[in-house]
């Protein structure tokens, strides 16, 4: 209690130089939790929206069904039947059935996926009650990123070639009959939604599926037989990755920022017992033991992290809290970045956050306050007073 | 390791050697001294003489090549670390030429701060300070930082910070070095009352003869020896 209390004094003595460390370090606090409460709110902000938008209560895959290779979607349907029949019945589940297409957007060719999905459906947040429209042949939903990436607006018409389950090309053309718009980018771009009969009938596929999306609230998810059941942990993983490497990224620069805050502790600290030999060689007169000296210069260090952190609670607080209410614009562009994020971004600042950043924090800082301290550890009274290290 | 010999200081042939090179400095060779309680006196003689490595074995702040020094009952040179620093706290009081205060303490701070490491409640400390402080009459200085000090008023500072828990010795290092006269005489004089009043033991190293005539016994030093060992009539008190 005593080194706190003289360290205290001593720091706080010290005036301009203590402030600007403290500053400096406060800086690297209120970045960081910021920071971390960003990749934290990005992350629950994309998975509440894909959870809500795609995922539901996780999906049943056929077996064969690899989203990263279109080439299995050929092989990758089967019949609802059974458990998973009675579960889409029971309104607990939809089937979705997808294929590969070519559409033909103003006289040019691309590839598209065409989703079948039951215009009725609830599980899925998904404007599928457009398709609900029978004044087109084919009605088709499509995202704003389609939209703009194919130059398709409501009411065109769109040529789409697939191939149906005997391996025969067929064309035929689809009505756009919607447009939405949705943050999660997954359901949008690349991708056409018609109504599941009018996708199992082009494509001679009755009653089949390619995947079953389970209703969100079911907590525990039954087995169907034949189908391959995929959680969050499966499904969210490449968000969960991609938000991992942002962080990455992102951390270089509030670590940059928290080592230069070190590097001029680690100097003050130096600087510090260089300058105050005189000084120590007095307080081992007046009865201060090495330890207590390295004790005493460790303390003002870490007091350094301790002052900062409270200089960040008065001014980050109430930009945390700002931020965290009002969110942060998000530009245009981050449409492009494959988050599911909006255009407003909340982040997400926990209890835990705030104490094991700050704790880091604090623990790197001692750290670098007791490293200069060893030199202490050879001094000798005498040369001290003389203002000689040994 | 305490001993029942009465003497404060009882130095049995102490020899202090330093590297220099691939040689030896010899700072003192052979020096016998006792000093008894409550004595005034004064290591006097050239720079170079070993009077302040002699003082730093005396405080503990250093310990001999050779022989026994005893202080207060403990022989320095057997003296852990830890041990000595709890004698300088509990027993020794320290007075430097340049007087040494921590320069980002108050006047109150540095005189409070040997209290603060004996542990002594806020309540003591508060008493004890306000003595100290008019002992040597700075009382009205007690908030001021050492920057705002002239260098009397440091060192009767100094004097406060060593004098302020009472200790058995107090070791004074040219005390009044950096001193004009009117300071030295004030100085000295603030020293030989407290050491009539409270009984403390003073033992200086100066070669400043202001000192040496306040002084009631001279130990003379050359090379590292004892020229002469006299008892004075003090002069200035």
């Amino acid at each position: 209690m005593l080194l706190f209390k003289l360290a205290f004094r001593n720091v706080i003595g010290a005036g301009l130089r203590t402030w600007l460390n403290v500053v400096v370090l406060s800086l690297s606090f209120v970045t960081i939790i910021g920071m971390q409460g960003l990749y934290k709110g990005m992350q629950y902000q994309s998975e509440d929206a894909m959870i809500r938008v795609e995922y539901a209560g996780g999906q049943y895959w056929h077996p064969k069904y690899d989203p990263y290779d279109p080439f299995t979607l050929e092989e990758s349907h089967q019949p609802v039947t059974g458990a998973a029949r009675r579960a889409v019945e029971a309104g607990d589940a939809i089937p979705i059935l997808i294929t590969q297409a070519t559409i033909y957007p103003q006289g040019r060719v691309s590839s598209a996926l065409l989703k079948g999905i039951p215009p009725e459906q609830e599980i899925m947040e998904f404007p599928s009650e457009q398709l609900l429209r029978t004044d087109h042949a084919i009605p088709a939903l499509i995202g704003t990123r389609m939209a703009k990436a194919n130059r398709l607006a409501v009411g065109d018409y769109l040529t789409v070639r697939w191939r149906d389950a005997n391996g025969t090309f067929d064309a035929q053309d689809v009505q756009i009959v919607h447009i939405f718009s949705t943050i999660v980018g997954s359901v949008d771009g690349g991708q056409i939604w018609v109504p599941l009969q009018h996708l199992q009938s082009m494509l001679k596929m009755p009653g089949e599926a390619t995947l079953i999306t389970l209703k969100q609230e079911i907590s525990e998810p039954p087995v169907l037989p034949g189908w391959d059941y995929k959680g969050m942990d499966i499904l969210m993983a490449d968000l969960r990755e991609m938000v991992a490497s942002k962080q990455v990224g992102g951390s270089i620069m509030y670590f940059l920022l928290l080592f230069l805050a070190l590097l001029a502790i680690f100097d003050t600290q130096v600087l510090s017992i260089w300058r105050r030999k005189k000084e120590m060689g007095t307080l081992m007169a007046l009865g201060l033991t090495r330890r207590q000296l390295i004790g005493l210069f460790t303390i003002e260090g870490g007091m350094y992290g301790i002052l900062a952190a409270l200089l960040g609670a008065i001014y980050g607080t109430p930009l945390i809290v700002w931020f965290a209410t009002h969110g942060w614009e998000m530009p245009e562009m981050v449409d492009d970045f494959g988050f599911a994020m909006g255009s407003k971004l909340v982040p997400s600042y926990s209890f835990f956050l705030v104490l094991g950043s700050t704790l880091l924090v604090l623990l790197t800082v001692t750290i670098v306050s007791f490293l200069p301290t060893r030199r202490i550890a050879k001094l000798e009274p005498t040369d001290a007073l003389r203002g000689k290290l040994t | 390791m305490k001993s029942t010999t009465q003497p404060l200081i009882e130095l049995k042939n102490v020899v202090k050697r330093y590297p220099m090179g691939t040689t030896w400095f010899t700072a003192l060779e052979a020096i016998d001294l006792t000093v008894e309680k409550g004595e005034f006196t004064g290591i006097v003689g050239p720079s170079g003489s070993g009077k302040t490595t002699l003082l730093n074995i005396i405080g503990s702040l250093d310990s001999p090549t050779e022989g026994s020094a005893q202080v207060l009952g403990h022989f320095i040179e057997k003296l852990s670390h830890k041990e000595a620093a709890r004698l300088r706290n509990h027993h020794l009081g320290f007075i430097f030429q340049t007087y040494n205060l921590l320069p980002v303490y108050t006047v109150y701070e540095n005189v409070e701060f040997p209290l603060l490491l004996l542990g002594l409640s806020n309540d003591e400390r508060k008493k004890m300070v306000l003595d100290a402080l008019e002992w040597v009459g700075l009382t009205d200085k007690m908030k001021s930082r050492p920057a705002q000090l002239s260098g009397g008023e440091s060192q009767r500072v100094a004097i406060a910070r060593a004098v302020v828990k009472k200790p058995e010795l107090v070791l004074a290092d040219e005390p009044t070095a950096n001193l004009d006269a009117e300071n030295s005489h004030h100085i000295l004089k603030a020293m030989v009352r407290l050491n009539q009043e409270l009984g403390t033991t003073y033992l200086f190293s100066t070669h400043d003869e202001k000192v040496i005539q306040y002084l009631r016994r001279k130990i003379t030093l050359f090379d590292g020896k004892i020229a002469s060992d006299d008892v004075m009539t003090p002069q200035g008190g």
